[in-house]
C-alpha cells in the first residue's frame, strides 16, 4: 500500500553498520580494563544434588588466584512489599529464585561457585583444585517421566507448577496408570491438567464434523544459541557499577541488574551496544551478568568472565519443549467446528513457564475454532533453564498443529491454503480464554491473515507447484505446505528523547538493544519524518546508560517497532510543537502559524534554523531545554533528563496514544521440499512469506528477520535437538556440532518475501513488530511440506532428521514416537 | 619477566641474528602484552614456577601487514594472541573450537579458523584480519563495500568471519555463483539466519572484487 512517507518504508544505510564490517564493533568481550581479572566457573556434573561441601583451600593458595564467589555471597532478594493492614502476608514464593551460582544444582552443568584470577588458565587450574561434595537428589529429565505414578521429583518442592501470581505453588502431581494406558497407542496420555480455558461446547462442537482427527507430536527443547555468548565485563568506579554486557535490551537491562546485585538502579551503567545476538536468551541480560559484577566489587578489580559454548549450552536458556495432543473437528467445508488441544510443557527446573499458555492462546487465534478447548500442564526437570525463544508457544503450537492442517487438507480435498483461509481470523479477531472483567475473549487490532495468503500463494506460486507435489522423479519426491505464524507484536507506554543541538543536527536517544534486528535505529527514523527533516541531519545514540536513555520495552515479543515508533512519534511531535513556540517566542507570531521542514522552523518570511532554536531554547530553560520534564514520564527517563538537561531544545514524552484491540502480527509461510526416499535426506528447496505487520519500516531489515526467523523455525524440522542420557541426567548434545543450528547449506535456492503494508489502525505510524511470527510460520511451513511429500504418517516428532523420514518411507508408517524427550 | 612463567630451564635461543634480549625489547616497543595461554588466556604470573617450554616463544608474524613481535606460549590459539596480545578484537570467539567460523582469518591468504591454530606455527606466516581488509584512507574492501551496499547481517557477530572467508574465497574463485560461494562459506555459522541477505551481500561484494 502506498503511503507519502519519505523515510518510513525505504531502504537505508544503518549507522552502526561500518563498525560491524570493520571489526570495530565492540561486543562485550572486547572491552579491556586496567588490571582485568578472569573468572572460570565450577559447574554441577550432577543433574539435582545438595552441595554438602567445598574446599577451596588449595585453589585459594594458587598463586595468581585472587577469589572466589559462592551463592551465599549473593544479596537476599528484596522483601516484597508489606501487605495493606489487616491483609494477610503474600505466600512465599512457589520455588527459591535462580541465582546465577548455587547450593543446590537442579540441572547439570549449573554453576555452584566462580573463581578469579589473574588469568583464564590460572583460574581453570584453581577450580580443578576444589574439593566439592554433593548429596545426590532424584531427578528427572522428560517431563511425562516425572507425570508417571511414583516417579521422581525435579525439585524437592514437588513436579508441576499449578496457579499464577499469587496463586502460584508447585506441587506434587501424578497421573495414573489408567491415564498412562493411551500411551500404548502412541497417544499422548491426558491425565490431570491444572490449567484449562474453554470456549463453547466443545463436544457439541464434536458432534457437528465431518472430520475429526486426534494426534499427538512432540516439538522438543532446542538451545537459542546465539552466536555471541553470555560473556559480560565488570568494574566499579566511584561507587557505581560499569558493566559491559551482552542483552537485547538496554533501558531494562538497568534494574534487572540493580536487582541481581543488590544496588540502585543509579548506580548502574550498563554498556551494551552491540549485542551478538539473543532470541529471547537475553531479555533483561542474563542471570550470569552479576558474578563478574559480585566478584570485582568483592576483589576490587575488574572481572571478565568469558562465557565457552559449553557453558554457553548450560546456562545460556532454551525453549520449552512440548508435546502436544490435538483432536480437531472439522466440517466437510473446512471449517473448524472443534478443537481439543492438550500441552504437556517440559518447564526445565525454574521459573514457570508460558509457552504451553501461548501454544493454546494461539491455535484460538489462528484458527478461530467454533467451539474450543485448550488444557495444559507444566512440569518440572533437570535440564537446563528454559526462557522464551522466538515465539514462545506460537512456534510449539504450530509445530504440533499444522501437520495435522495438512492431513485434514488432504483427507477433505481442500487445498490447504483455503483451509487456512476458511479458518483465519480476519480484522479484530477475538482469541485466548474470556476475560473476567469483559466477558469476552481479548481482540487484536488487525489481522490481514487472507490477504497475506492470498499475495503468498502468488509468490510462491502455489497453484502451479501443487500440481506436482507428491510425484516421485527418481528417488525424489516433492511437497509443499504453508503454515500461519501469529504472535504479539507490540506494547505500549514508552519515552522517547530527541535533542536539537545547537550544532542543528538532531541527536535521538535511544534505549532500544541493538541485538541485530536494527529496531534501534529504525524505530528512530519517526523523528526524520516527523520533523520533515533529511536522515543525514540526526545521529542517534544507544546502547551506553550514561549517556540518558529513556525508558524503553524490552526487545522481546515483537515489541520494538511498535512500542518505539509509537514512543518516537510521540517525542518527536513534542520536539516539533517546541520547535513551533521557540519560533514563535524569537520571531513572534501564533506557534501554530510555523511549519517544521529541512532543518528550519519557519512561517512566511520568518525562519529559524534548528541551531538557532535550540541555541534560543537553551537560552529559554525550563522544558524547552529539558530543566522540567512532563510528569507521566517514567523515573528512568526523569533520571536520563537530568544528564541530558541543558543540551539544546529537547522533545521528551510518553507514548499515551489510545489503542483498541492487542496487537499482533502474522506471517503466511509457504514451504516445498524435496525428500530423497533412498537416504531420509531432505531440504527446503524454495520459501515464500509475507509478513502482515502494519506499516513497513525499513523493507530489508523487515524481509531478513520474515527469512531469518522462519529459517530459526525450520531449524527444529530440520537438524536442532537435545539429547540426554536419562540414566545418569546428563547432556550429551552440549555444542553446535550436536545440536546444530540450520547452516547457510540448508537455505532454500529460492526465497521470495514480502508483506501486505496495510497500516495498523491503532498506532499512529502503522507498524507491528516482526520478530516472532515467522519463526512458527517456517517451521509450520516445511512439516506441512513433508506431510505433503511422505503422506500423513510421515513423522510424529521433531526434528524430521533423515533417519527419522528412511524408518517411516520403508515401514510406510512412523516409527519414532512422539512420547520420549530429548532422544 | 616475560619467561618467567615458562620456566626456569629453557633458555631462548637467538635467531635470524637478533639476540634474545633485542627481541625481548621489540615484544616491549611493540607494545604487545607479555606471554600466555591456549584459548584460555594466560596473563604473565611473575614468579609461578612451570614445566619447561620446547618451542620458541617470542616470534614474528605479519599481521595485517605489519611485523608484530609477540611473546606466545606454546599452547596460545592465533585467536587469543590476536585478541588478547595485539588488540584485534574484530576476530571474534563464537564456540572457541572449529564449529562456528567466526574466528576466521586469512593465513597466507587462505581462510582458517584462528581458534584452531597454535600461533607459534606461524613464524613468518602472513595473517589477515577483519581490521586489515580496508585501505589506509578508510576506504572499504569491496567486500565489505557490499555488505553495507546491502544491509548485510543483523547481529553481526559472525559478520568478520563471514567476510574473511568470502575474500579467501574468492582469491581462487573470483566469479563464483550463488550456490559456490554459499560452499565456500559454509563453515560459518550466522545464528540469526540472515543467509539469504548475506548471500546476497557478499555476491555483490564478489562482482565489486572483481570490477575493482
Amino acid at each position: 500500500m502506498a503511503n507519502n512517507y519519505k523515510y518510513i518504508g525505504k531502504n537505508y544505510t544503518t549507522p552502526d553498520l561500518v563498525a560491524k564490517v570493520t571489526g570495530k564493533a565492540k561486543y562485550a568481550e572486547d572491552y579491556r580494563a586496567e588490571g582485568m581479572l578472569f573468572i572460570k566457573l565450577l559447574l554441577s556434573p550432577m543433574p539435582h544434588a545438595r552441595v554438602i561441601n567445598v574446599d577451596a583451600s588449595r585453589a585459594l593458595a594458587l598463586p595468581g588466584v585472587k577469589g572466589i564467589l559462592r551463592a551465599s555471597d549473593f544479596p537476599a532478594p528484596p522483601a516484597p512489599p508489606a501487605p495493606p493492614a489487616g491483609q494477610p502476608a503474600p505466600p512465599p514464593p512457589a520455588l527459591p529464585p535462580e541465582i546465577a551460582l548455587t547450593d543446590e544444582p537442579v540441572y547439570q552443568g549449573e554453576p555452584i561457585l566462580a573463581i578469579a584470577a589473574v588469568d583464564e588458565t590460572t583460574a581453570a587450574d584453581a577450580i580443578d583444585l576444589i574439593q566439592v561434595d554433593y548429596e545426590p537428589l532424584p531427578f528427572v529429565v522428560d517431563p511425562l517421566d516425572s507425570l508417571r505414578p511414583a516417579s521422581p521429583n525435579a525439585r524437592t518442592q514437588g513436579n508441576v507448577y499449578t496457579g499464577a501470581g499469587p496463586t502460584l505453588k508447585v506441587v506434587d502431581l501424578k497421573w495414573t496408570e489408567a491415564d498412562f494406558a493411551a500411551a500404548n497407542e502412541g497417544k499422548l496420555p491426558m491425565g490431570e491438567a491444572p490449567d484449562t480455558f474453554v470456549l463453547g461446547d466443545v463436544e457439541e462442537g464434536f458432534k457437528k464434523a465431518d472430520l475429526i482427527l486426534d494426534e499427538t507430536l512432540y516439538s522438543q527443547s532446542t538451545g537459542h544459541q546465539p552466536l555471541e555468548t553470555r560473556t559480560a565485563m565488570a568494574y566499579w568506579q566511584n561507587g557505581k557499577l560499569f558493566l559491559h554486557g551482552s542483552t537485547q535490551s538496554v533501558a531494562q537491562t538497568v534494574p534487572n541488574i540493580a536487582r541481581m546485585v543488590g544496588v540502585k538502579v543509579e548506580e548502574v551503567v550498563l554498556i551494551s551496544e552491540f549485542t551478538g545476538g539473543g532470541f529471547g536468551s537475553k531479555i533483561p541480560g542474563s542471570g550470569s551478568m552479576a558474578i563478574p559484577a559480585l566478584m570485582s566489587k568483592k576483589v576490587n578489580a575488574p572481572c571478565m568472565m568469558r562465557i565457552t559454548r559449553e557453558e554457553e549450552h548450560y546456562i545460556g536458556r532454551a525453549r520449552a519443549g512440548m508435546y502436544g495432543r490435538a483432536k480437531i473437528g472439522f466440517r466437510k467445508d473446512g471449517r473448524v467446528v472443534a478443537m481439543d488441544f492438550f500441552t504437556l510443557q517440559d518447564n526445565g527446573p525454574y521459573n514457570p513457564q508460558g509457552d504451553y499458555r501461548s501454544a493454546g492462546s494461539m491455535a484460538s487465534l489462528q484458527f478461530q475454532p467454533e467451539t474450543y478447548r485448550w488444557r495444559g500442564i507444566t512440569v518440572l526437570t533437570n535440564t537446563p533453564p528454559r526462557t522464551s525463544q522466538r515465539s514462545p508457544g506460537g512456534m510449539q503450537m504450530n509445530a504440533l498443529i499444522d501437520p495435522i492442517m495438512a492431513q485434514a487438507a488432504r483427507k477433505l480435498g481442500i487445498d490447504h491454503v483455503e483451509l487456512l483461509k476458511i479458518n483465519a481470523p480476519v480484522g479484530k479477531a477475538p482469541y485466548g480464554p474470556i476475560v473476567p472483567a469483559t466477558k469476552k475473549q481479548a481482540y487484536v487490532t488487525q489481522a490481514n491473515v487472507r490477504e497475506a495468503l492470498d499475495q503468498g500463494a502468488a509468490l510462491f506460486n502455489w497453484q502451479a507447484k501443487k500440481a506436482t507435489a507428491g510425484q516421485k522423479r527418481g528417488t525424489k519426491v516433492r511437497g509443499i505446505g504453508v503454515a500461519v505464524g501469529p504472535y504479539t507484536a507490540g506494547s505500549i507506554g514508552f519515552d522517547g528523547i530527541a535533542i536539537v543541538r545547537p550544532d542543528g543536527k538532531v541527536q535521538v536517544q535511544s534505549g532500544i538493544g541493538n541485538l541485530g534486528t536494527e529496531s534501534v535505529i529504525d524505530c528512530q527514523r519517526v523523528y526524520a519524518e516527523v520533523l520533515d527533516t533529511p536522515w543525514e541531519n540526526f545521529e542517534v545514540v544507544w546502547g551506553n546508560t550514561a549517556k540518558g536513555l529513556p525508558w524503553t520495552c524490552v526487545s522481546a515479543g515483537s515489541q520494538t517497532v511498535h512500542a518505539m515508533t509509537r514512543a518516537a512519534h510521540a517525542a518527536a511531535m513534542d520536539t516539533k510543537k517546541k520547535l513551533q513556540e521557540v519560533a514563535a517566542k524569537a520571531l513572534g507570531g501564533n506557534p501554530d502559524s510555523y511549519q517544521v521542514a529541512d532543518g528550519r522552523v519557519f512561517s512566511g518570511g520568518r525562519s529559524l534554523s534548528f541551531a538557532d532554536a535550540a541555541k534560543k531554547a537553551i537560552e529559554l530553560g525550563g522544558k524547552y531545554d529539558g530543566h522540567e520534564v512532563p510528569e507521566d514520564i517514567n523515573s528512568f527517563t526523569k533520571s536520563s533528563m537530568k544528564v541530558l538537561a541543558g543540551q539544546g531544545l529537547i522533545g521528551v514524552a510518553k507514548d499515551s496514544y489510545k489503542r483498541d484491540g492487542n496487537t499482533h502480527s502474522f506471517v503466511a509461510g509457504f514451504a516445498e521440499v524435496e525428500v530423497d526416499v533412498e537416504t531420509g535426506a531432505w531440504h527446503v528447496v524454495e520459501y515464500a512469506a509475507v509478513a502482515d505487520v502494519g506499516t513497513i519500516l525499513h523493507p530489508r531489515n523487515l524481509f531478513a528477520q520474515t527469512f531469518g526467523g522462519s529459517m530459526l523455525g525450520m531449524g527444529h524440522a530440520i537438524s536442532q535437538k537435545w539429547v540426554y542420557d536419562k540414566q545418569y541426567g546428563v547432556a550429551l548434545a552440549r555444542r553446535f556440532h550436536h545440536n546444530k543450528p540450520p547452516s547457510i547449506m540448508d537455505i532454500p535456492a529460492s526465497v521470495k518475501i514480502d508483506a501486505t503494508d496495510i497500516p495498523d489502525p491503532e498506532t499512529p505510524v502503522g507498524s507491528r513488530g516482526i520478530g516472532e511470527p515467522p519463526v512458527g510460520a517456517g517451521c509450520g511451513a516445511v512439516a506441512a511440506a513433508l506431510v505433503n511429500a511422505l503422506g500423513d504418517e510421515a513423522f510424529r516428532r521433531y526434528p524430521m532428521t533423515p533417519d527419522l523420514l528412511l524408518t517411516s518411507i520403508e515401514s510406510k508408517t512412523w516409527q519414532h514416537s512422539a512420547l520420549t524427550a530429548h532422544i | 619477566m616475560s619467561d618467567m612463567d615458562m620456566g626456569q630451564t629453557a633458555p631462548m635461543t637467538p635467531r635470524g641474528g637478533a639476540t634474545r634480549r633485542d627481541f625481548i625489547k621489540g615484544v616491549i616497543a611493540a607494545g604487545a602484552a607479555v606471554s600466555t595461554s591456549a584459548y584460555l588466556f594466560r596473563t604473565s604470573l611473575a614468579g609461578q614456577p612451570a614445566g619447561a617450554g620446547s618451542v620458541e616463544r617470542l616470534i614474528s608474524i605479519t599481521v595485517n601487514g605489519q611485523v608484530r613481535r609477540v611473546d606466545v606460549m606454546k599452547q596460545e590459539t592465533l585467536a587469543m594472541t590476536l585478541r588478547y596480545k595485539l588488540g584485534l578484537t574484530g576476530t571474534k570467539l563464537g564456540c572457541d573450537r572449529a564449529e562456528c567460523g567466526a574466528c576466521t582469518v586469512l593465513v597466507d591468504d587462505v581462510p582458517t579458523y584462528s581458534c584452531s591454530l597454535l600461533t607459534h606455527t606461524l613464524r613468518g606466516r602472513k595473517v589477515q584480519t577483519i581490521e586489515g581488509l580496508a585501505a589506509p584512507d578508510g576506504t572499504l574492501h569491496p567486500v565489505q563495500q557490499g555488505v553495507v551496499a546491502e544491509q548485510g547481517f543483523q547481529c553481526a557477530f559472525c559478520m568478520p568471519g563471514f567476510v574473511m572467508a568470502t575474500v579467501g574465497f574468492l582469491k581462487t574463485n573470483p566469479n563464483p555463483t550463488r550456490q559456490e560461494l554459499a560452499h565456500g562459506v559454509s563453515g560459518n555459522l550466522c545464528r540469526c539466519q540472515d543467509y539469504d541477505k548475506i548471500l546476497t551481500a557478499l555476491m555483490h561484494g564478489a562482482e565489486l572484487s572483481r570490477r575493482a
